[in-house]
């Protein structure tokens, strides 16, 4: 079922991840790809390792860890540094680059459809595997290099994002349009991504619980490449679709779980994706003095 | 060099958006909420279940900005000033599902809406600022 040396990496970054933090918990989406509207806290910083395992057809399996710092600069605008890598089995391991992205909240209320901005900038090597985002023509075939080959070439691009949520009964649903464009001389690619999910239960409980079903989150989502501005579509593309989970634990930890399958024949087969990420509460008022304490 | 610009770049990040903080609030907010908002009752209002649950969400969501205590914390205000005392459930539910971005408070939308509810009954259990009974 997993791509085992693979999976023994991924449980090896787990189990640092595991030790007990003293820290409190976030409220996020259990979405991989699709962003919601939720922007960090502003002061506080997530730390998040994202996993990624997959065994494509043709080519060896590999493993892509992104870890990623996300701070909230202000309740309108969070800010995001990536690093990321992979390890392929027959091959090497290789770090593929860094993304620095911004999202922004451009509307000061909420609406039935909020839109969130998102810019970023990424140098990332070819060798890439981290499938953040699948954009253009993006398809199994760049899997099936060696890492020699796709490794020292080095893209640089620019990528924004529509990003609009809904919340409706307990219900997130979000819905993400991608424009991406490499800065050597190549035209512009898009992508989509949709989520929904919900909690198994939509009042807290009066007591305090580990394991009480409003610290689960349930969903799908869906997403794929769209082409390029010249050959704008489904064709040649690859797609992927799965349900997500989450489990949100009172000691802070966040844990995400999710398998995706793929649509067609230039998908990945099955692609199973993990995170753990924990919140560092209000870092920003480390930096305060006591005596601003505003005690009304 | 690329590491030095980059820690110049964070500092500027983590000063300048704290110095956006630094405004009093005001309770301008009261101003911008819609008359049919205002008027909403908490479907919970006065349940001590609903309460318990309440204290709960807040000390993992509301306390790390308004205080353990809720009288406020580093230029955020109290929840137990006079301001949020005089406004009704449906004002408080408003502020909670859109938040005041521009002024530091977040948008609480991402909980559901039972829980903010849950939260604003636990708010009306709290003694008037200053009072004994809510300081640590
Ligand atoms: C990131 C810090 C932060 C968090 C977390 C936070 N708030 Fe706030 N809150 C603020 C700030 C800053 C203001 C002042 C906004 C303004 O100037 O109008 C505020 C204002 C408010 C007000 C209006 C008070 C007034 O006097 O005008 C209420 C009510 C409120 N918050 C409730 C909550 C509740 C309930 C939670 C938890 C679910 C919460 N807040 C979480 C920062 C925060």
């Amino acid at each position: 079922m997993f791509a085992s040396p693979a999976f023994a990496r991924v449980l090896s970054w787990a189990a640092v991840f595991l030790l007990p933090v003293p820290l409190l918990r976030a409220q996020e989406k259990p979405y991989f790809v699709t962003y919601s509207t939720d922007l960090e806290e502003p002061g506080n910083l997530e730390i998040a390792l994202k996993g990624l395992t997959a065994s494509p057809k043709d080519a060896n399996a590999f493993f892509s860890p992104t870890m990623e710092l996300e701070y909230g600069a202000t309740a309108w605008w969070t800010t995001e540094v990536y690093a990321q890598g992979q390890a392929t089995d027959n091959d090497s391991t290789v770090f593929t680059g860094f993304r620095f992205e911004n999202r922004f909240r451009p509307l000061p209320r909420e609406y039935f459809v909020t839109p969130v901005l998102y810019v970023e900038y990424e140098s990332v090597s070819r060798a890439d595997k981290s499938i953040l985002e699948v954009t253009g023509h993006d398809g199994i075939s760049s899997f099936q290099v060696n890492n020699s080959q796709s490794h020292p070439i080095v893209e640089h691009s620019l990528e924004s994002k529509l990003i609009l949520s809904s919340n409706f009964k307990g219900w997130n649903v979000s819905e993400n349009f991608i424009a991406e464009k490499n800065l050597s001389n190549e035209p512009w690619e898009f992508g989509y991504s949709l989520g929904a999910a919900r909690p198994l239960t939509l009042v807290a409980s009066s007591q305090r619980c580990t394991f009480c079903l409003q610290n689960f989150d349930a969903g799908a989502e869906l997403y794929g490449g769209l082409g390029t501005r010249y050959s704008f579509g489904l064709a040649q593309t690859s797609q992927y679709a799965g349900p997500v989970f989450d489990f949100r634990t009172p000691a802070g930890v966040t844990y995400s779980f999710s398998p995706q399958f793929g649509l067609n024949d230039n998908s990945i087969g099955t692609l199973w994706r993990f995170k753990i990420s924990y919140e560092v509460q209000q870092i920003r008022d480390l930096f305060k003095s006591p005596s601003k304490r505003n005690a009304q | 060099m690329k590491m030095r610009m980059l820690l110049v770049a964070a500092a500027a990040i983590l000063y300048s958006s704290s110095s956006l903080l630094m405004a009093e609030a005001d309770g301008k907010w009261l101003a911008r909420v819609p008359d049919e908002d205002k008027a909403r009752v908490n479907p919970l209002a006065g349940q001590a279940k609903a309460a318990a649950a309440g204290k709960i969400i807040f000390e993992e969501n509301c306390a790390r900005c308004h205080g353990v205590d809720a009288n406020g914390l580093h230029n955020r205000p109290s929840l137990r000033s006079e301001r949020v005392r005089h406004a009704t459930d449906g004002q408080l539910a408003w502020m909670l599902r859109n938040g005041n971005p521009y002024k530091g408070m977040p948008p609480w939308n991402s909980l559901p809406e039972q829980q903010r509810w849950q939260v604003i009954t636990y708010l009306r259990t709290l003694p008037p600022a200053g009072a004994a009974g809510g300081k640590p």
